[in-house]
């Protein structure tokens, strides 16, 4: 793969920009229970209630990423759907977090569990999320470590619920398939790693989507640019960059 | 075709060719990488990207109302539906309370787009198999709808229609009327189109049989909608997962048996009759009220992420966007088109099946390329 080594050239500046805060590993900490104003009712529970701000530390320039989701914990008083306690006991340590957020319950699950997860979830009874509606990524570059969400959502045709299922990514890391668990994943993993890079191991053919097959480095993450087209945007979005940079200065003098 | 005695001379090889992506029927710019042998196809390879316009990462550098417009320019010729998911993502995201009328005016409008969704697919179908009378047949009940939209919006194809938090503006006085008489004419239409194809002998050979789906396979692949249905899968998000005034409406499912290109096209032949039906309650019932709920000046969800999903006319249309809390772009926005993830079955449903059966298949399975390459 040879896109491979410009995202990574890139990266350690990406990295190093964000604050202090960084082990953002462990989502926001404020974990503490949001205080419930109404106890009760899962629709009250549903309800956001708008962040307090993010911890202090005002940001010198305005468009620092944030560093990872909120991954909101549910409220002590929601009884937990019994698919999330079934994946919890039946594969003890795959499961790092359940989050609930605007009527949505998510499970962040190791990546190297991913596919296990996934078939737990299609297979065992009271889960049986036989159909994959959407399968992609989310790209959080200030967190340093694990840059990559990859994100599920994954549906029951026979007991009609839902569920969300996360698992975070480092850069180079490779995530098991889940082709073998619903082969509707071919094309989407096809587009998370057209558009995110992340690659996926036992794959059957993993090539670009959407873009052409040369197309050099990929879109859909965060430092890519947004502006074009050009010959050396194509080529090198990089260095397209720092052309562009060296351009508008050239101007301002 | 395999001879008992292959002469040298006439030896058949695997042909490899590519059908578009200038091909008339591909309904767009698709390109298939069909391997043949003779006139059969031992494998398909769909190339898709021709028309991708970075709408998602576009989206991710626009405001939130800003973004209602380029969901239009996905599914170009269900751009209501397109409208109704997004803003019901954001009002999920964001919490916010849409009045009771503002959702029955959505219903009706989402289900006016399906009928005309549905009136072009019908007549590219069967033009692609040779009934060139249904085209226009099709094209000029869907002139109606198209009227109906520019007197609600004053657009006919990009609608731009809705608004995070309701809608933009009310009906326009002896619109529900002129939307009422539209569902006579169309009801009485129907019956034409099913003299012209379901019992027309030409158009049964041409798709009986061809392309079977069982359903667990329907399922396992992730096709959506009209097909899903088709391979008699009871699963429609207006029933499962009710959105806009959908939990009130009284309409019926239609299933298919045997999942083959008959049954796709009686299943969303059904579907105009049961729209038709959801569309008269939602015009009688239209309760009186504000049609805007009440919405910050500045759209900026709690940080937070959330999927949701509408039963768009070509499948389950879902939309995954997550905020940051700071910003007023979604930091990240995910469109899950339902033509892509139908458009993957194809191979499947190709294999074994003749050249001018693709041309059907296509068809059948409803595809808008703009939504595929977003």
């Amino acid at each position: 793969m040879s896109e491979a080594p410009k995202p990574a050239a890139e990266n350690p500046e990406s990295s190093g920009t964000p604050k202090p805060e960084a082990p953002a590993a462990a989502p926001m900490p404020p974990a503490a229970p949001r205080p419930e104003p109404k106890s009760g009712a899962a629709a009250a529970a549903s309800k956001p209630q708008p962040k307090a701000a993010a911890p202090g530390s005002p940001k010198p320039e305005a468009k620092a990423a944030p560093p990872g989701p909120p991954d909101q914990a549910p409220p002590a008083d929601l009884p937990v759907p019994a698919y999330v306690t079934a994946l919890q006991s039946g594969l003890a340590g795959a499961v790092e977090h359940v989050s609930f957020w605007v009527g949505d319950w998510t499970v962040i699950v190791t990546a190297a569990r991913f596919a296990e997860a996934c078939t737990f979830l299609r297979d065992t009874p009271g889960c049986q999320f036989d159909y994959l509606s959407d399968l992609t990524a989310v790209d959080w570059p200030a967190r340093a470590e694990k840059r990559f969400d990859l994100v599920a959502s994954l549906y029951s045709t026979t007991l009609r619920q839902r569920v969300r299922v996360k698992a975070r990514l480092a850069e180079a890391e490779t995530v098991p398939s889940v082709t073998g668990v619903w082969p509707a994943a071919n094309w989407l993993e096809r587009e998370v790693f057209d558009m995110f890079g992340v690659t996926f191991s036992g794959h059957p053919n993993l090539r670009r989507m959407l873009m052409p097959f040369d197309w050099q480095g990929h879109p859909q993450r965060k430092d890519y640019p947004l502006e074009g087209p050009g010959e050396l945007l194509m080529e090198s979005p990089q260095d397209w960059l720092k052309a562009r940079q060296a351009a508008v200065e050239a101007d301002s003098e | 075709m395999q001879t008992d005695t292959p002469r040298p001379m006439f030896d058949t090889d695997e042909l490899v060719i590519n059908m578009g992506p200038q091909h008339p029927s591909t309904h767009g710019v698709l390109r298939l990488i069909l391997k043949l042998d003779g006139e059969r196809v031992l494998d398909c390879d769909p190339v898709i990207g021709y028309l991708h316009r970075g709408i998602e990462k576009l989206s991710e550098n626009r405001d939130y109302t800003q973004i209602v417009l380029l969901t239009d320019r996905m599914d170009y010729v269900a751009a209501a539906t397109n409208n109704l998911g997004y803003v019901e993502t954001i009002e999920k995201l964001y919490s916010i309370e849409v009045p009771r009328r503002a959702r029955y005016i959505r219903t009706i409008l989402s289900e006016l787009q399906r009928v005309a969704s549905h009136l072009l697919w019908l007549g590219t179908h069967a033009a692609d198999l040779g009934a060139l009378t249904v085209l226009l047949y099709g094209l000029r009940e869907r002139e109606l709808v198209l009227d109906l939209f520019e007197e609600y919006c004053g657009a006919r194809l990009t609608y731009n229609t809705m608004r995070i938090g309701g809608q933009p503006v009310d009906v326009p006085p002896g619109w529900d009327k002129k939307v009422l008489a539209f569902c006579d004419v169309q009801e009485q239409k129907l019956p034409e189109y099913e003299q012209l194809l379901t019992s027309n002998r030409i158009f049964m050979e041409r798709t009986k049989d061809i392309g079977i789906i069982t359903a667990a396979d329907a399922i396992a692949v992730g096709l959506c909608g009209p097909p899903l249905r088709a391979s008699g899968v009871y699963r429609d998000v207006r029933k499962d997962e009710p959105y806009a005034a959908f939990d009130e409406m009284e309409f019926d499912v239609p299933l298919g048996v045997r999942g083959d290109t008959y049954d796709r096209y009686l299943v969303r032949l059904e579907e105009f009759r049961q729209s038709i039906r959801i569309i008269r309650q939602a015009v009688q019932g239209i309760p009186e009220g504000p049609i805007m709920g009440k919405v910050p000046r500045l759209i900026k969800p709690p940080a937070g992420e959330t999927y949701h999903a509408i039963e768009a006319p070509k499948g389950e249309l879902g939309y995954f966007v997550v905020s940051d809390g700071k910003s007023v772009s979604p930091y990240r926005f995910r469109v899950r088109p339902p033509s892509f993830c139908n458009l993957q079955a194809l191979p499947k449903l190709v294999k074994g099946h003749l050249v001018a059966d693709v041309v059907a298949l296509i068809g059948t399975i409803d595809i808008v390329l703009g939504e595929v390459d977003r």
